[in-house]
């Protein structure tokens, strides 16, 4: 049996320790969020939080988080509230949106380490996480959106916001400088 | 996005026009016995209420027929049909069509997500599905208030009776709406007044996407579901000769181990242990007729194959005397290699398979041909099989396969599991797993004139057919030419009078598919980047030779304007300066009906490393639904064309492929991701691809770039640092 923190909440699992964390989450405790893309560290779509750094759940296994604290996307905010994801529907980052789970939370963390990260920061943060649908260009300029968000007074009081709530035609046209 | 270019442009616009006018559009499905006509001649009828789901809680739930894998198709077909539905767009919700032959592509006649048609296709269809949905709507409010229909308007979901100010709700109507007799022919709105289409919006599922509830097919779960990972052959087409299961079935959680014809499935409680089950097997393989395929070699041949002529795909003038009596001629060899689709989520498919029936949930875009295959498999008729198309993530093509092969291998496992299965490809399974973007060799001549124009352009193509046992072979394959090896060459805009394309297909143990631009992720690189050779031989500027020869491609020319003037390349010859070691490369490709332009700016570094700093995209792709989506379609294909301008290869040697994961078969990072500038043309034309025609031009301008500032020219894909090393830094 393996105790941890798991998005704030006790959890036990009783899995073969040397299991990959990734197929623990999706599997047993049925967090579906953290994706399964390379199993070697190497596309980072498994990326999740332990003890607040990033690390590749896909080649942790359980027993590395015994008696510490995860956090997946799924503990990331319960109402889209987090400024990443906020900046991310802003900007409208996603296309298969397969890696994005992983590359918010990489994001994460780049921004509770420097809450106004340079396109330096970001490339340093961000190279460990593949996007095949090319959305890097929309990835960088939601990481410095999340930056105005989270620093905003103003900004922060905004409610989440969902596609829906703003009509078709509101939205103001991209930069279309894509960087 | 991507996947069959089923129609070269020609048949495209031949078919599209018929759409309403006679032709009968024939595919064979595998799996059943008779050919299935899709009678395109026949509109089909009008089903709205098999589109749109209202609830009495206003919720407008509308049935997309297309799969989403990323292109924005789960936004921009509600936006089509929103646009005369004019429901509150807040109340929108998006699901999956099941598979139905109400849910068919309007051209294609069979349920398929590909070749960069969606909007194409359903532009008419979506619209007229909310048109129709809205007059029975508002002719429902109409019965109720015993009034005219023709007195009524609507606003955001609710009918409104000018005269009397009467309000009814779409959710109120709906029940007695469904009852009434659909029109045949609504009319549509005047684009002028349009409020959604056009305007950039944001993506309907883009929130799912952020905090992890998006369900991928990886995703699905089902009571009693078991996992099964399965051994391949290491080479393609080899079979089981024996296996020793001993150490598999001691891993806790593995459940059976069975044989198929494809290889050795394990079965288990989980992922894990069926993956360390299935890395423990022992299997002996008869290896068959490939275990000698080498790339190396291939390259070889198909360079000597490429020497003699093919079969004829295009001929205008004379254009061996017209080479012959040039005044300077030049000749280059293009190749490209193997490619994998490499989607970030690994195929999979769950099947739940019982007496008299079979469900299944994958990220497909081929749903009526893997739902014929499915259904040979398991035995039962095509109806009693049901197939759940979840999101996809990514699709490229791969998951469109002509075999179904990732569904029909879960079916044979549903088989024998006597439980709900769901089979798992690692990312080893998927490099290694065949179905690739052909490896091609391109052979030219050209011949120019006293003046230094071309005159003469003959193009040699050897490589794999990809439609050649498909669905799609009668319609693509003509007097053994498959158009989809020679899209982009044999349609050539450019204005030369003597053109000869000709094609070799050899046949070769490796599974090909189409692959994002199908045949056009070869031809833009050849044909463009020997354009420019052909520019440099004559003393011409690039651009300028283009204007020159696209004089009667008024799109085509329009488009290059705007991406060169955006880029700062003069028409005058006076360009904007570059920063030292940086040049300028550009290219320009008609595909899927599109036309884009592009410039690079690269250098070059000690090293040899390339590095792309600026990409400049203009797209003339008719009528914008979402514009957003443009430029996101742009942006996306432009990365992942760099990725395999400067990166990927699939290589062979003893019929073994030598790539295995993202070490070896490497994607381009966040750091090395260029700034891209969209620029997309106005238009009234109708809408034609956007998922595909931005990946073609990327590796001919970046080539293109690299010779501006090294003098060096690529021939090669990927471009590799090895060629490059010192030529950059003499000019930095």
């Amino acid at each position: 049996m393996t105790s941890f923190v798991l998005n704030g909440k006790p959890v036990q699992v009783d899995v073969d320790p040397s299991t990959p964390l990734l197929w623990v989450l999706r599997e047993s405790l049925n967090l579906t969020g953290t994706k399964y893309g390379c199993g070697m560290a190497l596309c980072g779509a498994c990326t999740v939080h332990l003890d607040g750094e990033a690390i590749r759940s896909c080649v942790a296994p359980l027993s590395r988080v015994a008696g510490k604290h995860v956090k997946t996307i799924e503990g990331l905010s319960d109402n889209l509230s987090h400024p990443l994801q906020r900046a991310w529907i802003e900007i409208d980052v996603p296309q298969c949106g397969y890696c994005q789970s992983g590359q918010i939370m990489s994001a994460a963390v780049l921004l509770a380490k420097i809450s106004k990260p340079t396109d330096k920061d970001i490339d340093e943060a961000m190279s460990g996480n593949i996007c095949r649908c090319g959305t890097y260009p929309r990835i960088r300029r939601a990481i410095h959106r999340a930056a105005e968000l989270a620093t905003s007074k103003a900004a922060a009081r905004e409610p989440a916001i969902t596609a829906n709530e703003i009509s078709a035609g509101e939205l103001a046209a991209g930069a279309e400088v894509s960087r | 996005m991507s996947a069959p270019a089923i129609l070269d442009r020609r048949t495209f616009l031949k078919t599209s026009a018929a759409a309403g006018g006679g032709l009968v559009v024939a595919f064979y499905i595998p799996g059943s016995a008779a050919a299935l006509s899709a009678q395109a001649s026949k509109p089909q009828p009008l089903l709205p209420f098999a589109y749109v789901k209202i609830a009495p809680d206003e919720t407008i739930t509308i049935v997309s027929n297309h799969s989403e894998m990323g292109q924005g198709v789960y936004t921009s077909l509600p936006m089509l049909l929103n646009e005369e539905l004019q429901a509150d767009w807040s109340k929108i919700r998006v699901e999956s069509a099941p598979v139905d032959a109400m849910y068919n592509h309007p051209i294609f006649g069979i349920q398929i997500t590909g070749g960069s048609t969606t909007t194409a296709a359903e532009w008419d269809h979506y619209r007229q599905l909310g048109a129709a949905a809205r007059f029975v709507l508002v002719t429902a409010a109409a019965q109720q208030w015993k009034a005219d229909a023709n007195t009524c308007r609507v606003e955001k979901g609710v009918v409104i009776h000018t005269p009397t100010s009467k309000k009814a709700t779409y959710g109120s109507l709906a029940a007695v709406a469904a009852t009434l007799l659909v029109p045949a022919d609504v009319p549509l709105k005047d684009p002028k007044t349009f409020t959604l289409i056009g305007k950039p919006t944001r993506r309907l599922d883009t929130p799912s996407k952020t905090n992890g509830t998006a369900q991928f097919g990886l995703d699905v779960t089902l009571p009693g579901m078991l996992t099964a990972v399965i051994a391949r052959s290491p080479v393609f087409g080899g079979k089981v000769v024996s296996f020793d299961a001993t150490e598999a079935r001691q891993v806790p959680g593995v459940k059976a181990v069975v044989q198929f014809p494809t290889g050795v499935a394990v079965i288990a409680s989980r992922f894990w242990p069926a993956k360390l089950g299935r890395d423990k097997l022992k299997i002996k393989w008869d290896e068959g007729d490939n275990a000698n395929l080498s790339t190396t070699r291939m390259l070889a041949d198909f360079s000597t194959q490429s020497a003699s002529p093919g079969s004829l795909a295009k001929k205008t003038g004379d254009p061996q005397s017209a080479l012959a009596s040039a005044a300077k001629k030049i000749t280059a060899e293009y190749d490209v290699p193997y490619l994998a689709h490499a989607m970030m989520e690994p195929l999979n498919c769950v099947v739940d398979l019982r007496a008299g029936s079979c469900e299944i949930w994958t990220g497909t875009q081929f749903e009526t041909v893997d739902r014929a295959n499915a259904a040979k498999t398991a035995g039962l008729p095509p109806e009693k099989v049901q197939i759940h198309t979840t999101l996809l993530g990514g699709g490229f093509g791969r998951r469109a396969n002509p075999s179904s092969d990732f569904v029909i291998e879960a079916v044979q496992v549903a088989k024998v599991a006597k439980a709900p299965v769901k089979v798992v490809w690692t990312r080893e399974d998927d490099i290694r797993g065949g179905w690739y973007r052909p490896m091609w060799h391109d052979r030219f001549a050209a011949g120019l004139d006293a003046n230094g124009n071309p005159v003469a352009w003959t193009h040699t193509i050897v490589g794999q057919s990809i439609m050649a046992g498909t669905p799609f072979e009668s319609l693509m394959i003509k007097d053994g030419v498959d158009s989809a090896s020679v899209e982009g060459a044999s349609d050539l805009l450019y204005g030369i009078p003597n053109l000869q394309v000709d094609l070799h297909s050899p046949k070769i143990g490796v599974p090909v598919q189409w692959w994002r631009s199908v045949g056009h992720s070869h031809t833009g690189f050849s044909v463009e980047a020997f354009f420019d050779e052909v520019a440099h031989a004559g003393g011409k500027d690039p651009y300028q030779l283009r204007r020159t020869l696209l004089a009667k491609q008024p799109r085509m020319l329009a488009v290059l304007d705007l991406a060169a003037e955006k880029a700062g390349w003069s028409k005058s010859g006076a360009s904007k300066p570059l920063p030292k070691g940086v040049g300028r490369g550009i290219a320009t490709h008609f595909s899927f009906d599109s036309y884009v332009a592009q410039v690079i700016e690269a250098s070059v570094e000690k090293d040899g490393n390339v590095r792309v700093h600026r990409v400049v995209c203009a797209v003339d792709c008719g009528r914008v639904v979402n514009p957003d989506t443009v430029k996101a379609q742009m942006e996306g294909g432009i990365i992942f064309a760099l990725t395999a301008a400067l990166k990927t290869e699939i290589t062979l040697e003893n019929g073994r492929v030598q790539q295995s994961n993202f070490h070896d078969y490497p994607m381009l990072r966040i750091y090395e991701a260029p700034a891209i500038e969209v620029y997309i043309v106005p238009s009234e034309e109708k809408p034609t691809g956007v998922g595909e025609p931005s990946v073609p031009p990327v590796a001919p301008a970046l080539s293109n770039a690299i010779f501006a500032v090294t003098g060096k020219r690529v021939r090669r894909l990927p471009i590799r640092s090895s060629d490059l090393v010192g030529k950059g830094a003499a000019n930095s």
